[in-house]
């Protein structure tokens, strides 16, 4: 327990990890407690620097293989996130982040390398790119609403009986086509960005559900609506082209 | 089909349906139109069109210069600019970075000039990281090449590194959210005070040859040149830097390069002003992160309206996820109106850096939605592309 209520949101490796925008995940979160009142603040954890195990929400981003292989690596060494992980606190993995979460997984070039086994999975290279819209249905009743965002990801990943699916995916490609994501206590991954809060408010909400152990109160952003509006159908006519020929 | 109707069915560069017939016809063309000449290739994320026209400016000085001003750089739009202008000694060509090593080994030219090298639209273009290995390569290998390159970004140095003969410019421009790796080792690299160094082997930053400096242009040769260029913001400075060097490669006098630089205006289309109902809008195009937060910075101080336009067609990069790397809370206190097809992601993106604004989809009404006078538009590249020809019709 820290003794000043500043929620922390560490945004890690944002230098090796941030490929796609995922400051992004850490800015919509550090708003939504702000605009509620709760003082936050977004802690970067750069490439050489040690890991604190303090924070409340971890954001850890996407990136290429080097990149990832950088950052495992690093994660071994100042093992800040695994201590926090098993004092509880709330994570947030997007893209590469399912992969290096997970037991191993196996690079394009045929490579093993191992992750840091928070996510009970592993990934290896897909036979091809999957890029676009995705649309996927959130499982175990965890938030309402479809899940949405853009993936661009090679990697596919298979959960063991420790993690369950995020999300079921209805347009895109997600972890294998059928299912998006893992949830495994309190970490949550997606391959997912866009990024991923921004587009899913409800997600945002139910990480700082967890991170403050208080459902958050409503806020009304109609244009948050009219993005997920506008997403949604975009993906659909997406799967209606294809379905077309 | 002929440049003029290609032109005309609103193709844009009317010169790429020219070139693609040429190298039809001869695979060897790009080496047979360039032997004989000398040769400068600009390469780089951001900036090439804007030094390549600095540089044939430069150059003019020392004979005829062909070059392919529009932005052409794929070899077909190469091949259609050098047939243009057969009896040019010199050719001064914009070229792709995805392209730059194959033509550069057909060409080999006398200059390079490295700019600056960050992530495009990912969904679209290759790995930052795989393109710098691919210039380095080629650099390493071209036989009597001097390499005019950008030492305050971290890939431009360790791609320019090996090569025989390098012309270090210090740009003060670097975008460093992709290099916090050693590309040589994978160590991190550590920034300090405008210097930067790897943790474990030798890449640095070289002691440069040439640098801006409160807007002169300064060389190790003890030159003091006051740049007063026309085009706006640090980043033009830099380009201009660049493109004197480059020109010093060839033998250009440093003063008479900086003179030819200053009158360069309107680069296809950017920085042009559009005047309508009361408004003078000035055009600037940004088409990744780093290119964005330089046109920001550009900004900062003035207080005109602002209206941002995004797309996310194929030109683009459908992935908009880019627009949570452009530091937008700059725009706070002033008048911005979010355009473009992607507005609502836009729109988002501005909610969350807490910055007022309204959401006007159509890019000339935004224009014309905003306080009277002048006015900055901000567009990626579809957005750039459709506001110019609309602009072109209304007028
Ligand atoms: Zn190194």
């Amino acid at each position: 327990m820290r003794s000043d209520s500043t929620v922390q949101i560490a945004l890690v490796l944002p230098d090796l990890l941030g490929t796609y925008g995922d400051f992004g995940n850490a800015v919509v979160l550090q708003k939504r407690l702000a605009w509620r009142g709760i003082p936050a603040e977004i802690v970067p954890i750069n490439f050489g620097q040690a890991v604190p195990e303090s924070c409340d929400i971890y954001v850890v981003g996407g990136g290429e293989d080097t990149a990832q292989t950088l950052a495992v690596k690093h994660l071994q060494d100042n093992p800040g996130l695994q201590h926090a992980v098993r004092r509880g606190a709330t994570v947030l993995g997007v893209c590469a982040g399912i992969q290096l979460f997970g037991d191993h997984f196996t690079r394009a070039d045929g490579v093993t390398r191992p992750g840091l086994g928070l996510i009970d999975s592993t990934s290896h290279a897909g036979p091809n790119r999957a890029i676009g819209e995705v649309l996927a249905k959130p499982l175990g009743g965890l938030f309402d609403g479809v899940l949405t965002g853009f993936e661009n990801h090679q990697g596919r990943t298979t959960l063991g009986p420790a993690a369950r699916p995020l999300a079921q995916v209805t347009v895109g490609t997600g972890n294998d086509g059928k299912v998006e994501g893992a949830v495994q206590g309190k970490i949550v991954c997606t391959y997912l960005h866009g990024p991923v809060l921004p587009r899913n408010p409800q997600l945002a909400d139910l990480l700082i559900e967890w991170a403050t152990g208080t459902k958050p109160a409503p806020l009304d952003l109609p244009i948050l609506d009219q993005l997920r509006a506008e997403r949604v159908k975009a993906a659909q006519r997406t799967t209606d082209a294809s379905s077309r020929g | 089909m002929s440049s003029k109707l290609s032109q005309a069915m609103g193709l844009g560069a009317g010169g790429m349906i020219g070139g693609r017939v040429a190298l039809k016809l001869d695979p060897q063309a790009l080496r047979r139109l360039c032997a004989g000449r000398r040769v400068a290739l600009v390469t780089g994320t951001n900036g090439k069109t804007t030094t390549t026209l600095m540089l044939a400016r430069a150059v003019d000085e020392l004979g005829l210069v062909a070059s392919n001003h529009g932005g052409a750089n794929m070899p077909d739009g190469l091949v259609t600019a050098l047939s243009q202008d057969p009896d040019a000694d010199f050719a001064v060509l914009e070229v792709d970075e995805g392209y730059f090593p194959a033509v550069a080994q057909v060409v080999e030219p006398e200059v390079v000039l490295l700019l600056n090298l960050s992530r495009d639209q990912l969904d679209r273009v290759g790995e930052v990281h795989t393109i710098e290995r691919s210039l380095r390569k080629v650099l390493t290998d071209l036989p009597n090449c001097t390499v005019v390159a950008n030492c305050d970004d971290v890939l431009v140095t360790s791609a320019a590194w090996d090569a025989k003969r390098v012309a270090w410019v210090a740009t003060g421009t670097g975008w460093h959210h992709d290099s916090a790796s050693c590309p040589r080792c994978g160590s991190p690299i550590r920034h300090d005070q405008g210097s930067w160094h790897c943790t474990s082997c030798d890449l640095g930053r070289p002691k440069p040859h040439w640098g801006v400096d409160r807007g002169d242009l300064v060389s190790s040769q003890g030159e003091r040149i006051e740049l007063g260029l026309r085009l706006p913001g640090k980043f033009n400075q830099a380009n201009a830097v660049m493109a004197t060097a480059g020109a010093a490669a060839f033998g250009a006098p440093v003063a008479e390069s900086v003179r030819r630089v200053r009158s360069v205006t309107d680069v296809a289309g950017r920085y042009r002003t559009v005047s309508r109902t009361g408004h003078t809008a000035r055009l600037l195009l940004s088409k990744n992160p780093a290119g964005w937060t330089e046109t920001l910075t550009m900004l900062q101080g003035g207080d005109h309206a602002v209206v941002v336009a995004v797309n996310a067609k194929e030109a683009d990069g459908r992935d908009l996820s880019w627009l949570w790397d452009v530091p937008f809370e700059q725009l706070r206190g002033r008048t911005v109106i979010a355009a473009g097809e992607r507005a609502t992601d836009l729109s988002v993106r501005l909610t969350y850096a807490e910055v007022r604004h309204t959401v006007v989809p159509d890019t000339l009404k935004a224009i014309d939605a905003a306080p009277q006078g002048a006015v900055e538009v901000i567009a990626n590249y579809t957005a750039f592309r459709d506001l110019n020809a609309k602009a072109a019709n209304a007028q």
